[in-house]
């Protein structure tokens, strides 16, 4: 180690790092786009969040006491966007600059300049997203899906939501290939597939997955941009369309996109749990082969999103069996992480609680999710807040807390300082407690009869929507602390080693000093 | 006051976890049909089937983080690595759970989607955003809008407690009324965009989309009042179409039914006898 230190030391000598925002526009560098990604995701968290916010606002009691129906159907729909597009994400994408190249043991990502493109799409892509609130007619308010007949009827918004999802796809699939030929063409000499650590594996699947349904999103929608503008009728009943068929398209993308969401999170706490357990992953194989038989699965299930449409009779059969199948082998994953810690050596730093609680709150979302595969019962579940409890549930203390867990878990291998430990913990106590008292009672609402997308809500309603609103504001200002914490860190702070954490620590990652060189492996690492 | 609420609303959250399962407030009701209640059955089937694996699940975690910890002087077993018959044992148990869970949900499906040997048809139109209902065949043809109390109420600012206001948001000027112990056949369409049928009693919820005629049907074994809500985002009023559905005795329903024909009927003859006398 002491040899990696020297090595790092001089290095930055010679480094030629660019300065001043020059190094930022014209980034070719791996990290530097990466923490691009992570504070643009972090700050659309933030402008998604106070959607969030406002939204639970006015559910806090019934009546309508803030907003237009019609602005809060716009706040809903964007919040959507903002968070998916522009947080969840791009924070994934932020993690894969970073870590990927660190963890094959190659100097930077395999596509430089396409990873540049790749991101200052976004900044552009959301401005035109958000400035579509200023038009006549107010922003985007059919929902994230933008289901015709009802989304045709949009005012001035809607070209700017359609090319902000074409920019978003298009930086996506920039951001996919990279990925694809970096983990392909760089790793280092005897890295072969199956000794690549897990969040590449499941960030290798995931790329495919992104190429795979980019085009069909872009491809609905441009077809959307042409019925509303330039007289085709691909979706409109009144010249012979067919609206069910956007909702096919739109799912086959939407399903996939679904994993694209969760299978980095996946990967990232498939890293966390073996180091805090001091033991490696179980079922490395097993690991591998289920994440590609979900990611085989998500092509083949996209229409348990659309059961109430009015499909034939064996449709509705095939997507509720699919559907239940895919229980199977996210089963094999839980269990896998279970038996990582059982008669491990358990320590519980802020990666791993987040981690932990990763573990337990995505299977309650698998559960509900497991219910609403019953095409019987999901009549009564489709479009109330059952559903919204359920996708909230996977993505929310799913993919947000597996990328908390993974800013904690590298931080200080990015920065070189340890952060506050204590605060962290702080964090993810009030995070996790109020996550719960936000999205818990959702389900009781949902299965009461509560429909989603309505800003006003009958009598009967009341006391678990305030139970709701109170997490949520909880939930939300606790995100202060997240970015206290980061703050702190970067500025300075205890001097991280190499290895960081007291653990089990099999990554390349850990070689390297801390924080990482800016060129990360310039002879590549012999791997045994 | 607020706080008081607010405290009694988290005490509500702990005590409601046992009563999860039985509270009607928390859980989907009964309802008042067959397939209701079936369909209430495979709900609370699952339920408990994700409570047991949760329980197991959960378990191991819990005793795992519990016992195996560095701080207790725990040491790591590095030996635990894979085990192909723990993958297989932890592949084939969900399967086997899913088959069992699958054939009854498979056969409530198939009752769903029967719609013969209906002995009312009702055609439901989804409008930006009201209701209208055609009974097939009988003449009788209205539309179904919120009531003129919550209409008032839920305007934005309009300092009307949404709780004084009765049935708030699930009241409408003309509900629809169907006959007791009759399969009541539903052909649902969408005039402008696509809404959704749905009242929990029933277990119905169908997407009424412009272009399609869909099919839904159902069989009300209680006579009462039912509502429901548009469940499928349909623009600005989407929270403002609720739907109530009035089951009435056979005898009551050919009295209304009567009556809904009379009415029509004089309002055809007048409307004519209106221009005529306008003409002159
Ligand atoms: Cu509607």
């Amino acid at each position: 180690m002491a040899h990696a230190d020297t090595h790092a030391a001089d290095h930055h000598d010679h480094d030629h790092k660019p300065s001043g925002i020059g190094r930022w526009l014209f980034a070719t560098n791996h990290k530097d786009i990466g923490t691009m990604y992570m504070v643009f995701a972090l700050i659309m968290f933030f402008v998604g969040g106070a959607m969030a916010l406002l939204i639970r606002l006015e559910l806090f009691k019934p009546g309508m006491q803030f907003f237009d129906p019609g602005f809060y159907n716009s706040l809903v729909t964007s919040h959507a966007l903002v968070m998916i597009f522009g947080g969840v994400m791009p924070a994934f994408v932020g993690l894969a600059n970073w870590m990927i190249p660190l963890q094959i043991g190659a100097p930077d990502m395999a596509l430089p300049r396409m990873n540049n493109y790749s991101f200052w799409i976004l900044p552009f892509a959301f401005t035109l997203l958000i400035s579509s609130f200023f038009t006549a007619g107010g922003g985007p308010a059919g929902g994230w899906t933008l289901y015709p007949p009802l989304s045709l009827q949009a005012g001035d918004s809607f070209p700017l939501t359609i090319f902000a999802i074409h920019m978003m796809g298009a930086s996506s699939i920039m951001g996919a290939i990279n990925v694809i030929v970096t983990i392909m063409n760089m790793r280092a000499p005897g890295m072969t597939l199956l000794k690549l650590p897990l969040f590449c594996w499941t960030w290798l699947i995931t790329a495919y997955l992104l190429i795979a349904v980019m085009p069909v999103l872009a491809g609905a929608v441009t077809m959307l941009l042409t019925d509303h503008y330039f007289g085709t009728s691909f979706f409109n009943p009144a010249g012979g369309g067919d609206p069910v068929m956007y909702q096919h398209i739109f799912w086959f993308f939407g399903h996939p996109e679904v994993y694209i969401l969760i299978l980095p999170a996946f990967g990232v706490v498939s890293e966390i749990i073996p180091t805090f357990s001091r033991k490696p992953l179980f079922g490395y194989d097993a690991m591998v082969y289920a994440t590609a038989s979900i990611a085989f699965l998500s092509f083949i299930v996209w229409a348990h999103h659309m059961f109430t449409v009015g499909m034939p009779l064996s449709g509705q059969m095939f997507f509720m069996m699919s559907t239940m199948l895919i229980a199977v082998p996210t089963g094999v994953k839980v269990f896998n992480w279970t038996t990582t810690m059982w008669r491990g050596s358990l320590s519980f730093e802020p990666p791993m609680l987040f981690a932990l609680a990763f573990l337990f709150l995505f299977t309650i979302g698998g559960f509900s999710g497991l219910m609403l595969a019953i095409a019987p019962a999901d009549f009564q579940y489709q479009d109330t807040y059952f559903v919204v409890a359920h996708f909230h549930y996977v993505l929310v203390p799913g993919a947000v807390f597996a990328i908390m867990a993974g800013v904690y878990y590298w931080l200080p291998k990015w920065t070189g300082h340890m952060y506050s430990m204590s605060l962290a913990k702080w964090h993810f106590w009030l995070s996790t407690v109020s996550v719960n008292i936000l999205f818990f009672p959702q389900h009781f609402l949902g299965l009461a009869g509560m429909p989603r997308r309505i800003p006003d809500y009958s009598t009967q309603f009341t006391d678990w929507n305030m139970v709701s609103s109170v997490g949520g504001f909880i939930f939300g200002f606790s995100q202060i602390l997240f970015v206290v914490v980061i703050w702190q860190c970067v500025r300075g702070g205890e001097k991280a080693t190499d290895k960081v954490w007291d653990g089990r620590m099999d990554g390349l990652e850990w070689t390297v000093s801390s924080p990482a060189p800016y060129h990360s492996f310039e002879t590549a690492p012999e791997i045994h | 006051m607020l706080n008081r609420k607010v405290l009694s609303a988290l005490g509500g959250l702990l005590a409601a976890v046992p009563a999860f399962a039985y509270e009607s407030s928390y859980n989907l009701p009964h309802g008042v049909t067959q397939i209701s209640e079936e369909v209430r059955g495979l709900h609370m089937q699952i339920f408990w089937i994700c409570v047991v694996i949760a329980v197991a699940v959960f378990g191991v975690m819990i005793y795992s983080i519990v016992t195996f910890r560095k701080s207790k002087g725990a040491v790591a077993d590095q030996t635990l690595l894979h085990s192909t018959k723990v993958e297989v044992i932890w592949t084939v148990i969900p399967v086997a759970i899913l088959i069992f869970m699958a054939v009854p949900a498979a056969k409530t499906l198939v009752k769903m989607e029967d719609t013969r040997n209906a002995e009312l048809s009702v055609k439901v139109t989804g409008y930006q955003w009201k209701w209208q209902y055609e009974y097939l065949g009988k003449g009788v043809s209205f539309y179904s809008t919120l009531d003129t109390d919550s209409n008032y109420a839920r305007q934005t600012g309009s300092g009307i407690d949404p709780n004084t206001v009765k049935d708030y948001l699930l009241n409408v000027d003309n509900p629809m009324v169907v006959p007791v112990d009759t399969k009541v056949r539903l052909l649902l369409t969408g005039n402008d965009v696509i809404h959704s049928w749905w009242v929990p009693d029933f277990a119905v919820k169908k997407d009424a989309i412009p272009g399609f005629i869909n099919e839904a049907w159902f069989k009300a074994e209680k006579v009462g009042r039912y509502t429901g809500q548009c469940a499928e985002l349909c623009g600005r009023d989407h929270g403002f179409m609720p739907i109530v559905v009035t089951v009435v005795s056979k005898e009551d329903f050919a009295k209304w039914l009567a009556e809904q024909q009379a009415a029509a009927k004089t309002a055809t003859t007048t409307a004519p006898a209106a221009a005529t006398a306008a003409a002159l």
